[in-house]
This record gives C-alpha cells, sequence and structure tokens, in this order.
C-alpha cells in the first residue's frame, strides 16, 4: 500500500470486555471452602486406589481414574516446595502490596502442594524445605482468601 | 507413519507493536509468504487450521475474523486453541486422513493489544488460583526455583541463555529482540519474580506464521526441498501447580520419547543437528534439554556452559534467537517448525548452521509447560 500514513499516528480503539461470570465451587469446591471459612480447617480428599491425598481436594484421582471418595482433615501448616518473590505485578493483579510471595506448599498429611501467598517473610532467609503455616483472615468470605498468606513458622530450623 | 512435508513456510518480522496491521493483516502477510515460498496459489490448498486464543484477540471465536486472510472460503476450516506446534499437529493428521492432499496451518499474536498478565492470569483456575494474582512469570518463577533448588542450577547459568540467544537474534532479520549482552548485565536486570529477573524473560510480540504441509505425492511436485515430518507426539501434565514437582518434565520426556522412536532416534545428542525450542524464560532452555534427552536431569546449566548449545557449538538451540528474542505466543512454537525447516532446507541466510539434517523444534501450552510437543523434522524421508 502507498504511504499514505508516513506522518499519521494510526488509530486506537479502546476497549473492555465486561461479561460477569458465577463460576460454581461445586460440591468439592463448597464443602473445602466451607471448611477453611467456618472451620479453619484444610481439608483434602484421598484417592482409593493409590491412597494419594490431594489438596486442593479432588473429585477424581487423575492418576488411578478412581473417585476420591474419602476426605481427609490436613494442618494448616507445611513444607515450602518452591516460592518466588514478586518485586512487579500488575496493579490489577496484586493481592498485597509488592514485594509479596507466592508459594506451593504441601500441608501436613497431603501428598500435593498446592499455590497460596507468602507474607511476613525475611526474603535473605527464606528457602525451599522451610515449614510455613497458615494466617486466616480476619474476615472470611467462603473463598481461596479466607487464607490470607502463609508464613515462615518462627522457631523452626 | 506415511510421508508428510513442510512445502512452504514463513513468519512475519517479530515486533514489539505492529500498530499497522490488524490480525487479519497479520495471518495474510504469513500465509502469502507460505504459498509464495511454496510457489503455490491459495487453490492448491486443500485445508486450513488456523491457530489462534480469544483471550488474546479480545473476540469471541477469533479464528472467524481470519478466515478471509488465511484464504479459507469454500474449505474445511478448523481451529487449535493452543500453541502452533500443537496446531501443525493437528494439520498432519488431517493430511494422514487421506481426505487432504495439502493443509495450511498459521498463527497469529497480538501481544500488544492487550496486558499480558491479566489474560495469563485467567488460565488458572477461578476457585483456587487466579484470585492470588498468579500469572505466567510469577508461575514461572515457581518452577524456576524448583528446579535450580533441586539441582543446584545456578543464575549465571541461566543468564548464559540470555546472552546466547539475545547474541543469535542479531543474525536473524525477523528477529524482535537483538542484544549485545553479558551475564553481568542479565543479572544487574532487575528482578521481577525472584529467580526470574527482566532479561531473563521474553519481549511482548506480534507476529504471524504459516506452514503448508502435504503428502508425498504432492510434496514431490510442489518441491525439490521438502523438509518431512519424520516424528511428532505431545503429551500433557497436571493443571494445578504442586500436583506434581515443578522441576519434573516427565510429560516432556514422555514426548520426546515417542516422538524419537517414530523418527528412529536412538541418541538425540548424535542425531539431532539443531534444536529450536520454547524459551519462554531462560531456565527453560536448560530444563527442557533435559527433558529431550540431551543430557541427564539437572545437567542443562553445564550443558549451557560449555558452549556446545551455542550457534557454532556441537548442538545449536535456538540460533534464531528464540523466544526469548521475539515471542508471538501460538505463533512462536510454529516459528520454531519454520526455523528448524529453514536450517534443513539451508535457506537460514544468515544464521544458517552447515549441515542441518535432522532437527527438533518444540512448543508448549499452559503454565509451566503444561503440555510439551516435539517434532524431529528431517531433509530425508
Amino acid at each position: 500500500m502507498e504511504d499514505w500514513r508516513k506522518d499519521q499516528e494510526v488509530l486506537v480503539m479502546e476497549g473492555r470486555i465486561k461479561v460477569p461470570y458465577r463460576w460454581f465451587a461445586g460440591e468439592v469446591g463448597t464443602r473445602y471452602l466451607e471448611s477453611l471459612r467456618d472451620k479453619g480447617v484444610f481439608l483434602g480428599t484421598r484417592c482409593p486406589g493409590c491412597e494419594k491425598v490431594y489438596h486442593i481436594p479432588r473429585r477424581h484421582c487423575p492418576e488411578c481414574f478412581e473417585e476420591c471418595s474419602q476426605w481427609v482433615e490436613l494442618g494448616s501448616s507445611g513444607t515450602l516446595e518452591s516460592y518466588t518473590i514478586v518485586r512487579r505485578q500488575h496493579p490489577q493483579l496484586s493481592p498485597l502490596p509488592v514485594p509479596y510471595g507466592y508459594g506451593i506448599i504441601r500441608l501436613e498429611g497431603a501428598d500435593t502442594g498446592f499455590l497460596h501467598l507468602l507474607g511476613e517473610f525475611d526474603d535473605k532467609e527464606l528457602k525451599v524445605g522451610d515449614s510455613v503455616e497458615a494466617v486466616f483472615s480476619d474476615k472470611r468470605e467462603g473463598n481461596i482468601l479466607d487464607v490470607k498468606f502463609f508464613r515462615p513458622v518462627k522457631g523452626v530450623e | 507413519m506415511e510421508a508428510v512435508a513442510i512445502v512452504g513456510a514463513a513468519m512475519t518480522r517479530i515486533e514489539r507493536e505492529r500498530k499497522a496491521d490488524g490480525y487479519a493483516d497479520l495471518v495474510y502477510e504469513a500465509t502469502r509468504a507460505a504459498l509464495d515460498d511454496a510457489g503455490m496459489s491459495i487453490d492448491q490448498i486443500d485445508n486450513v487450521v488456523t491457530v489462534s486464543n480469544d483471550f488474546f484477540d479480545g473476540r469471541t471465536i477469533s479464528s472467524m475474523a481470519i478466515m478471509d486472510a488465511c484464504g479459507s472460503y469454500d474449505k474445511n476450516v478448523t481451529t487449535v486453541e493452543g500453541d502452533g506446534t500443537f496446531g501443525a499437529f493437528f494439520g498432519l493428521m488431517r493430511v494422514l486422513s487421506g481426505s487432504y492432499g495439502t493443509t495450511l496451518v498459521c498463527a497469529h499474536h497480538k501481544g500488544s493489544e492487550s496486558q499480558m498478565p491479566l489474560i495469563t492470569n485467567a488460565m488458572f483456575d477461578p476457585i483456587y488460583a487466579r484470585m492470588l494474582g498468579i500469572e505466567a512469570i510469577t508461575s514461572s518463577a515457581l518452577q524456576a526455583r524448583a528446579y535450580m533448588t533441586k539441582y543446584g542450577i545456578s543464575e549465571e547459568q541461566c543468564a548464559l541463555v540470555s546472552v546466547k540467544n539475545h547474541g543469535n537474534a542479531f543474525k536473524n532479520p525477523v528477529a524482535q529482540l537483538p542484544l549485545e549482552l553479558t551475564v553481568e548485565k542479565v543479572m544487574s536486570s532487575p528482578y521481577i519474580a525472584d529467580p526470574i529477573k527482566l532479561l531473563d524473560c521474553c519481549p511482548i510480540s506480534d507476529g504471524a506464521s504459516a506452514i503448508i504441509l502435504a503428502t508425498e505425492e504432492r510434496a514431490k511436485k510442489i518441491t525439490d526441498k521438502p523438509v518431512w515430518a519424520k516424528g511428532v507426539a505431545h503429551c500433557s501434565t497436571a493443571y494445578h501447580l504442586g500436583d506434581h514437582e515443578l522441576h519434573d518434565v516427565s510429560a516432556l520426556e514422555e514426548a520426546a520419547k515417542k516422538a524419537y522412536s517414530m523418527a528412529g532416534i536412538k541418541d538425540p545428542a548424535k542425531e539431532i543437528d539443531l534444536v529450536e525450542l520454547y524459551d519462554a524464560f531462560t531456565y527453560m532452555e536448560p530444563l527442557w534439554l533435559e527433558g529431550l534427552g540431551f543430557c541427564e536431569q539437572g545437567g542443562g546449566g553445564k550443558l549451557t556452559e560449555s558452549g556446545k548449545t551455542a550457534a557454532a557449538g556441537e548442538l545449536p538451540v535456538n540460533v534464531s534467537g528464540g523466544c526469548l528474542s521475539g515471542n508471538p505466543v501460538l505463533a512462536a512454537g510454529l516459528n520454531r517448525m519454520i526455523e528448524c525447516a529453514l536450517q534443513i532446507r539451508g535457506d537460514a541466510g544468515e544464521h544458517q548452521v552447515d549441515g542441518v539434517k535432522t532437527a527438533l523444534a518444540h512448543g508448549i501450552n499452559g503454565p509451566c509447560g503444561q503440555s510439551h510437543c516435539v517434532w524431529v523434522l528431517g531433509g530425508e524421508k
């Protein structure tokens, strides 16, 4: 095409797609989130085939393809399997002021890790294998942020 | 498997912001160039596979808006939502079905038009993960930390990947981000999410690409330089981060094993001449090289340090500059295949490596490489 727009700014249409959704937590998710909200207790599900305890809970075992029918109470502390300290984050996403952390945490009694936030840590001290504990929100609403974040357990090496 | 060849391949220049082109314009440019590369006209294309993502495009059924641009009127056309390597896999299946002699596969991406962190956040589960604000960089940082801790991979070893791939991009005219770097420069770039620093990350990019696949019979009539699909496989693993350890790349190992078996490859390090893999972040290159069996588990850092993966090394990896030098997501994996095809044909120009007979292209889908697709391509059937 001829270069008519040599000194011309290309036009840009600004927009936003606004579509409300309602994501159902389902039976499994509801039981899990209610337990967190009302009792401050983490729950997992156990596969009857391989006996693996899934946290977050699953209705079926992806490996055995069996229904995970049994519910298991888990500890509210566990081991840090990996972590990152977030220095820059999109303002719409940041649930905590930067720097904050993400961790993969394997709770006591679980055979899988799960993702959550990390707070109240010393970024020079934090390491894989650390013991971390859940800090619950003052106001719990029945979602994953009823756990404010996990923090290192003091005095444990 | 019956022989299927890539008979035409092309990609647009990869840029940060292609304001003068809508995505249909990019798709047209890539499709036109692939047809020209093959010396074909659009009516010689029997069917089309497009690759796109509605969230990235900001349009539902995003493929519908490029039907004209990929020349699919009056043709059977379908869409793969995922990396281009997976789209090409489906294109291959369509040729193998016996219903089509040729398949055009095109992929497009305009990272400039949306906000990448918001879109990659939306790939995570809305009940358990999304409201934590996790997205591509922070989830990859968790994988990087798990991998680096498990095997003692250093940030300096990862920095070497950035130095190498950005340096390679100087010889690739379509690369977005050639940079003259040193390990020190990469190490002193700011942390985004430890251990990932700014210069460990791929850029946001615009671009499109296209390949044409053909049966042996059609391929021989179209070109005297067909590039044969010798082996291909893809495998997937857990969606929820933490379901399996993030340094565990067994899905990639499985995909590679199947692709090698199809291609009759026993020792990939000896039999594969060049690799183009999905290096969205520096740590991915050594980790994927391990999964692909080019070294033992945990050996990726040392392999990088050895210089073997340099353009002039024994196993050149991402001679094009890789995704680190331009990452039009979805098209990026197809670009890896196109780079391999050009190298095998001897048409890679300034970044041509001598004597490439067999090359490996790799693409990923999902957080932390939930799925991997491995292609072994060769100049001989």
